[in-house]
């Protein structure tokens, strides 16, 4: 699946982000419950207001663990695997909607608004593959 | 019968107003053929496409990313009636082409990560919620006369 060079790629990518990280998660979730609105479904204790502090919490909960997972592409499966649990046993977000193409999009947007002419189609394909690959993951106890 | 509110009409033609289609359409499949290699198969003769720089470079990529993209500003002039619009190349995709529907909606995604690089800020949630709109529209009229 990844290869040596996308694994450079992300590592590279996410060193660009300068400490924007937190900002970009929070936006990531605000840009899916605004393109996608079934994906609220799965908040309904939140406050979806724009600026919430809930979606700028759970933004950073989210980054936090994706930069945890680029830290460990090695292992993937054993870096995210008490958030395999939750997903699986606790959320039981619908495997499809949660084969995270959804959060996968709006945090690519999110990236290549920042990223402009860096978001390469090779950066682009590195990242595409990696969100595969967590959701992969977090799907890997369903069933 | 999709519905269009005027701020959603105006975030489309604004954005469409400033995209150079040769461009763009060419980025967008080129990236669709890096990002997904898959839909290579639909190119065999396309000559090289074994890398990101030669599919990039490559004469024929570009060409046909101008086509596909000209093709979606009808969607653009045409929002009320995306159906009528495509009835015909949907009918190609599937009795010529023989293109799996999925692909219009990778393609879909991959023209909005296009634009979002393109435009920076300026790409708002609030434009890129209504372009996905559109480009999910795009697909499933696309995908319509498929037997």
């Amino acid at each position: 699946m990844l290869t040596a060079e996308d694994k450079k790629l992300i590592q590279q990518t996410w060193g660009k982000l300068g400490g924007a990280e937190e900002e970009i998660g929070a936006e990531a979730l605000w840009r899916m419950f605004h393109s996608y609105p079934p994906t609220k479904t799965y908040f309904p204790h939140f406050d979806l207001s724009p600026g919430s502090e809930q979606i700028r919490s759970h933004g950073r909960k989210v980054v936090a663990a994706l930069g945890n997972a680029i830290k460990n592409l090695d292992n993937l499966s054993q870096a995210l695997s008490e958030l395999s649990n939750l997903h699986a046993y606790n959320l039981r977000v619908d495997p499809p909607r949660f084969s995270l193409q959804f959060l996968s999009q709006c945090l690519q947007v999110a990236l290549a608004t920042r990223l402009g002419k860096d978001y390469s189609p090779e950066v682009h394909s590195a990242v595409d593959k990696f969100m595969s690959a967590v959701a992969s993951v977090l799907a890997e106890k369903y069933r | 019968m999709v519905h269009w509110t005027a701020e959603e009409k105006q975030l489309i033609t604004g954005v469409w107003g400033r995209v150079n289609v040769e461009e763009c359409g060419a980025e967008a499949l080129a990236r669709l053929l890096i990002v997904y290699p898959w839909t290579q198969r639909f190119f065999d003769n396309f000559g090289n496409l074994s890398s990101p720089t030669a599919i990039i470079g490559n004469p024929k990529v570009r060409a046909h990313g101008k086509k596909v993209l000209t093709s979606f500003g009808e969607a653009v002039k045409n929002l009320d009636n995306l159906k009528g619009t495509y009835s015909k190349l949907s009918e190609l995709h599937c009795e010529k082409l023989h293109v799996d529907p999925e692909n219009f909606r990778l393609l879909g995604d991959i023209l909005v990560v296009v634009l979002a690089a393109h435009f920076g800020k300026d790409f708002t949630p609030a434009c890129q919620a209504t372009w996905q709109k559109l480009v999910g529209l795009v697909a499933h009229a696309l995908a319509r006369k498929y037997h």
